[in-house]
């Protein structure tokens, strides 16, 4: 892996004595497509305006490159940020705001020009320089805040909730914008997000955050396949997550019927949550499952069939491409290895403290 | 259409009281103004009345309004823009109690408020007396220009925070955060980002100052004496004193020249503002 580039340490944070991040360690390598992902409120802004410096930790260090930045002013840091709502300056036309942080370090005429124009060029908006920011739309405003943000050559770009203002179709359009420009820059990038989809096609690296801690951290197939606990599971995509029984490594009790499954260390006759994607649980015929059911309901998605299957006393979600009308009896099978054991948070302080800190 | 026509002719008939008083109370007392001022006791043409601002006596008084009402915007300015921005960054809590301090005189009527000035400033007023007990050098300010600016700053100071207030409030704290993020240091910030962004606010703040300001006569009367005249107690003097109609129309035609002037400037800025 790559060289260490940012890492927190031990940052508390709290705003009118509300605690937002409690004791959050976090390592970010260079070159790295970083998402902090999780609901509002969960203190991936603040970790984020950290990082920026516009937040000052109660508690706690940051180091970027080696050096110890916690007290850095925002504008002595070598990173570059991309806010929410493009926070352009609207009294500057589009070459002005661009050229701003050059101006500020008062760079020549030309060097600016040449900049102005390949920033443009990256985010395909030659010959905007003259046009004023309130007759941009929304997805080009967005990208004259990268480009303004990218011309300074930060070691890090910070993009918080950068697509949220967006309509569905450019937000799909400028996710593969914001990967191509990752590759052709080769910086580092921390982005913010709720959606839990442009995580998993953007990042190469996910921290998945609830109540201020870091609930997981992986690779999208990681946090996707093998979420740690339930929190996890729930976030990040639909899933099956039903309360079992570890009876021995290898064999979990789900709804009272045996399962085999790939997980060990457990121990025997412990109580646990497995997570069962939809598209992980199989409809068979009657007698050919593992566990008797019906279903209940059925919404044509497009790709695929979502419905309801009651069985074992759970209400199942399940997609498949295979339509089974209402009413219809049903086996469920699933896979050992499509059974993914995580173990039970004890008290609502450890759920929040997600499992891996236990 | 016929709907159309009705709803048209609906409109008309409600806006009518409006038009009515404006008619009855700003275009026909203007109109009498632009008579009175080009004309003469025998009602023939004359540019007299016009040109009298250049005796002394009332370009003197002219150049007074002119001098007092600008050091008063320029200090009304001063005081307003860092209020503004305490106000504004405290947007959420102590905004009420500030507002609340700086409204609740406006509660007041004008000329008392003015006249409550004349108590504390009097050679004999409460400020002297307070300097007396403390054994310190009592101050000389009534009867002169000081004491109409402190008057002028006092009375007309909240129409300059509001209009600057509420540009401030406007201003997206990331815009600020933007700046910082891209290298400018606090002083940079506020020239190259937060000054440019307020100019609207700043610019109808010292038109709602300078022009009240201009032609007041009410301050200059109480805080000024009889000693100092400003345009507006010659125009003043002239309708209710002297009775001639036709110089102090005259004269208000000099005086609505500069405050058209200032309109337009405000009106070409905000155009360019809005583009």
């Amino acid at each position: 892996m790559s060289k260490e580039l940012i890492t927190l340490s031990h940052i508390s944070k709290s705003f009118d004595g509300q605690l937002i991040l409690d004791d959050l360690n976090l390592v970010i390598h260079e070159n790295e497509f970083v998402t902090l992902l999780g609901p509002s409120g969960c203190g991936k802004t603040t970790t984020l305006r950290i990082i920026g410096g516009f937040e000052t930790p109660d508690a706690g260090k940051v180091i970027f490159d080696g050096e110890d930045i916690t007290a850095l002013a925002p504008n002595k840091r070598q990173l570059n940020t991309v806010f929410q709502k493009y926070a352009l300056f609207t009294h500057m036309d589009i070459a002005e705001n661009i050229a701003f942080g050059l101006r500020i370090k008062n760079k020549t005429d030309q060097y600016i020009k040449d900049k102005i124009s390949y920033a443009l060029k990256l985010v395909n908006l030659e010959g905007y320089e003259h046009r004023m920011p309130d007759s941009l739309s929304g997805g080009q405003q967005q990208r004259i805040a990268i480009a303004r943000a990218i011309v300074n050559e930060p070691k890090v770009l910070l993009l918080d909730e950068p697509l949220g203002a967006l309509d569905l179709k450019l937000r799909q359009d400028m996710q593969y914008e914001l990967i191509r420009l990752k590759k052709e820059l080769g910086i580092t990038f921390i982005y913010v997000t709720h959606d839990q989809e442009e995580a998993l096609t953007m990042s190469d690296h996910i921290v998945v955050m609830n109540q201020g801690y870091i609930q997981q951290e992986g690779s999208p197939e990681d946090i996707y396949n093998e979420p740690e606990n339930a929190f996890v599971a729930d976030f990040i995509g639909d899933s099956n997550i039903i309360t079992a029984t570890m009876v021995r490594d290898e064999l979990v009790r789900i709804l009272g019927v045996e399962f085999a499954c790939v997980d060990k260390g457990f121990g025997t006759e412990k109580p646990v949550d497995v997570v069962i994607r939809p598209e992980d649980v199989e409809l068979v015929p009657r007698g050919q499952g593992q566990l008797a059911g019906v279903v209940t309901h059925i919404i044509f998605k497009g790709v695929h069939y979502e419905m309801e299957v009651q069985a074992g006393g759970f209400e199942w979600l399940v997609h498949s491409t295979k339509e089974s009308p209402v009413g219809t009896e049903v086996d469920i099978r699933v896979d050992p290895f499509n059974i993914q054991v995580m173990n039970k948070p004890e008290s609502e302080d450890e759920q929040a403290l997600g499992v891996e800190d236990v | 259409m016929w709907k159309m026509f009705k709803d048209r002719r609906k409109a008309g008939a409600l806006a009518s009281p409006y038009f009515a008083w404006a008619l009855i109370f700003i275009l026909v007392p203007l109109m009498m103004i632009l008579w009175y001022g080009f004309t003469d006791d025998a009602g023939v043409f004359t540019m007299a009345n016009i040109l009298s601002i250049a005796q002394p006596e009332h370009a003197k008084s002219l150049l007074l309004a002119l001098e007092l009402s600008v050091i008063s915007t320029v200090i009304c300015f001063l005081l307003a823009y860092p209020l503004g921005m305490i106000l504004a960054k405290n947007r959420m809590s102590s905004q009420g109690i500030i507002t609340t301090i700086f409204i609740l005189p406006m509660w007041m009527n004008f000329l008392l408020r003015t006249f409550s000035w004349m108590t504390l400033l009097e050679n004999h007023g409460v400020i002297n007396g307070v300097l007396e007990f403390l054994h310190l050098p009592q101050i000389r300010v009534i009867n002169t220009p000081g004491a109409i600016v402190i008057g002028m700053v006092y009375n007309f100071l909240p129409f300059m925070i509001m209009p600057i207030y509420n540009s401030l409030a406007k201003i997206d704290e990331n815009v600020i955060n933007a700046a910082r993020d891209l290298g400018a240091n606090p002083v940079q910030t506020f020239l190259r980002v937060t000054l440019p962004l307020t100019v609207p606010g700043i610019i109808s703040g010292v038109t709602m100052v300078f022009i009240p300001a201009l032609t007041t006569f009410a301050i200059s009367t109480m805080l000024g004496g009889s000693k100092i005249l400003l345009i507006g107690n010659v125009i003043e003097q002239e309708f209710t004193l002297t009775y001639d109609w036709h110089l102090g129309s005259g004269l208000s035609i000099v005086l609505m020249i500069f405050i058209v002037v200032n309109m337009v400037v405000s009106l070409i800025s905000e155009k360019k503002d809005e583009q």
